[in-house]
């Protein structure tokens, strides 16, 4: 994408392209809508987090109930990536590097998550965990609490961002071949000397990648969370849930100077991702 | 290109255990819960099942959910069209900016874009004062349900629908203008056919995404019960209301319809997969 255009005449080019009316109209509402869709909401959540100064933008932002949601999102986030992490490499392998019958429809039950809404789920959990579910009773009896804790936030999270990891890898595990580790493990290396030795570095900027998306997404996620939270405050909330109960108490200033904190989160993924996809792509050069 | 596919000599090591793993924990995180949900509506008998989503309450949030979600994805579809074409084919100053940005609706948590969007369309904001001198009011009526689901939309169709675009061969195009099509025959009848894989496919993924979404539309929605309350916060609200049972009957017809939704797409994209060969064909 975006390489300098090859010098084409301007007869070639005349047949390629439209009247400049017509150019300079579809630009027109290109732009206007991106920006009514995307710059003005972006600059809007920073105006009003410091519409009452950086003072109190940033007492916003040391309470003790906004401390404990970012510490709590921190957490879940490092518990759900971590778990995907392991887990998205593991499924991978053995997608990428064996053929078997039935590939194409564990790809999509990997996918499932992306077509479940994020309402539904948080739902499954409750219908498991809660008071009415199906384990519900036992946990009640035996006093382990999933719903409206830690572990149920976590499972929800874990849930929405299953398949990040693993859908990041596995083209890319697939289109770099079994070659090199076949070469390791007939020159006697170990299934795990072959996996860190040489896979491993073949993949460390898909794997990146995946975990970055996946990252992005769990400190983000509202609606599963939502549902399994219980909104304890001070305790079960995460930082978009924060968001919601701050603005419905007309709380702005430090509603959106928690969003503005996960609105920076958005923009610094996007620029890690651009950066990741150029070393992707130079990953992907014949020769390589 | 090819390195010759999957490993299918099998001569490495692990697949027995990494599958296995996978399976084990698909099924505990995924499989168990979503059958958890199927098992619970089972409990319902199909008069009770029938009684739920019939109830007007459950029909207007399914009508809100679906209804505005097809609205959304219609204007995402033409303007997601003409967004690619201007950033494909057309050098303006700001392009690359631009379209860097289209991922930001992708990476923009959904309680932000809801209360972002809730500020800019309130009465007093940027955009919903002058609109509100128009007569024309955004948040908190269905509108506003209709504009968060634009929003979320969008991305879905610029981002199938983008490479497709830059890969379709320039000679294609001269070749039809060349025999003499005019322009507008020639994207119409050149360029757009064979697009149509991508545009339905870009079309179905951001209505199967804003049918499902909540965070970004329930700030925004004014959630008045039958007029603006979407199918997913009801569901949320019969949750809290401890009526598991209602809650199951309208998530079991909200997972079906995406599932159904995502099944369309993967069928598409096989379509496609076949149809293009067979264009290059003509051409050749």
């Amino acid at each position: 994408m975006n390489q300098p255009q090859i010098l084409i005449t301007s007869a070639r080019e005349d047949l390629r392209t439209e009247p400049r009316i017509i150019r300079v109209v579809l630009i027109a509402m290109a732009v206007t809508f991106l920006t009514v869709f995307v710059v003005l909401p972006l600059v809007v959540v920073f105006a009003q987090a410091f519409s009452k100064g950086v003072f109190a933008y940033f007492s916003a932002l040391s309470d003790p109930e906004a401390l404990s949601a970012i510490k709590l999102t921190l957490m879940v986030a490092a518990i759900s990536v971590g778990l995907n992490l392991v887990f998205g490499v593991i499924a991978a392998w053995a997608i990428a590097k064996f053929d078997f019958r039935g590939k194409t429809f564990l790809i999509s039950l990997i996918d499932l998550p992306f077509s479940v809404s994020p309402v539904i789920s948080g739902l499954v959990f409750v219908l498991l965990f809660g008071a009415q579910g199906f384990w519900g009773p036992w946990l009640q009896a035996n006093d382990v609490h999933i719903l409206f804790a830690v572990p149920g936030i976590a499972l929800a999270t874990i849930f929405v961002t299953f398949p990040f990891v693993a859908r990041a890898l596995i083209p890319l595990m697939q289109e770099q071949g079994t070659q090199e580790e076949e070469a390791a493990i007939s020159l006697g290396a170990s299934g795990l000397q072959t996996f860190f030795r040489v896979t491993l570095p073949n993949i460390k900027w898909g794997v990146l990648y995946g975990v970055l998306l996946c990252n992005a997404r769990a400190m983000g996620e509202f609606g599963a969370v939502s549902v399994v939270s219980g909104h304890i405050r001070g305790e079960t909330n995460t930082m978009p849930l924060l968001v919601e109960i701050l603005y419905n108490e007309y709380q702005f200033v430090a509603a959106f100077a928690i969003a503005s904190l996960l609105a920076m989160l958005a923009l610094i993924t996007l620029v890690a991702k651009t950066i990741l996809e150029r070393h992707l792509d130079e990953g992907q050069l014949p020769g390589d | 290109m090819s390195n010759g596919g999957a490993g299918r000599h099998s001569s490495l090591p692990g697949f027995g255990l990494t599958m296995g793993l996978t399976l084990t924990w698909l099924s505990v995180i995924i499989l168990i819960p979503l059958a958890g949900l199927f098992l619970k509506s089972f409990e319902l008998s199909l008069d009770q099942f029938w009684g739920i989503l019939t109830s007007r309450r459950t029909l207007s949030a399914l009508k809100i959910s679906f209804g505005l979600a097809f609205a959304a994805a219609i204007v995402n579809l033409v303007m997601g069209m003409i967004i690619v074409w201007a950033l494909v084919r057309y050098r303006f100053p700001g392009r690359r900016l631009f379209d860097a940005i289209v991922d930001i609706l992708f990476a923009l948590p959904t309680a932000v874009a809801g209360v972002a969007l809730t500020s800019l369309f309130a009465q007093k904001g940027w955009l919903g004062a002058p609109l509100a001198e128009l007569g024309i009011k955004v948040a908190f009526t269905p509108l506003g349900i209709f504009v968060a689901m634009i929003f979320i939309g969008i991305p879905f169709v610029v981002r199938t629908v983008q490479p497709v675009l830059i890969d379709l061969d320039a000679e294609i195009e001269e070749a039809a203008a060349s025999l003499g099509a005019n322009r507008w025959h020639t994207v119409s009848k050149v360029i757009l056919p064979s697009l149509v894989p991508a545009l339905l496919t870009g079309f179905a993924l951001a209505f199967a995404r804003a049918v499902g979404e909540y965070g970004s539309v329930i700030f925004i929605a004014g959630n008045l019960p039958n007029v603006s309350e979407i199918a997913p916060l009801l569901i949320v609200i019969r949750l809290s209301e401890f009526r598991y049972a209602d809650a199951t009957a309208i998530a079991v017809v909200m997972l079906v319809a995406s599932f159904l939704i995502i099944f369309a797409v993967n069928r598409l994209q096989r379509w496609a997969q076949t149809r293009i060969p067979a264009h290059w064909r003509l051409i050749k």
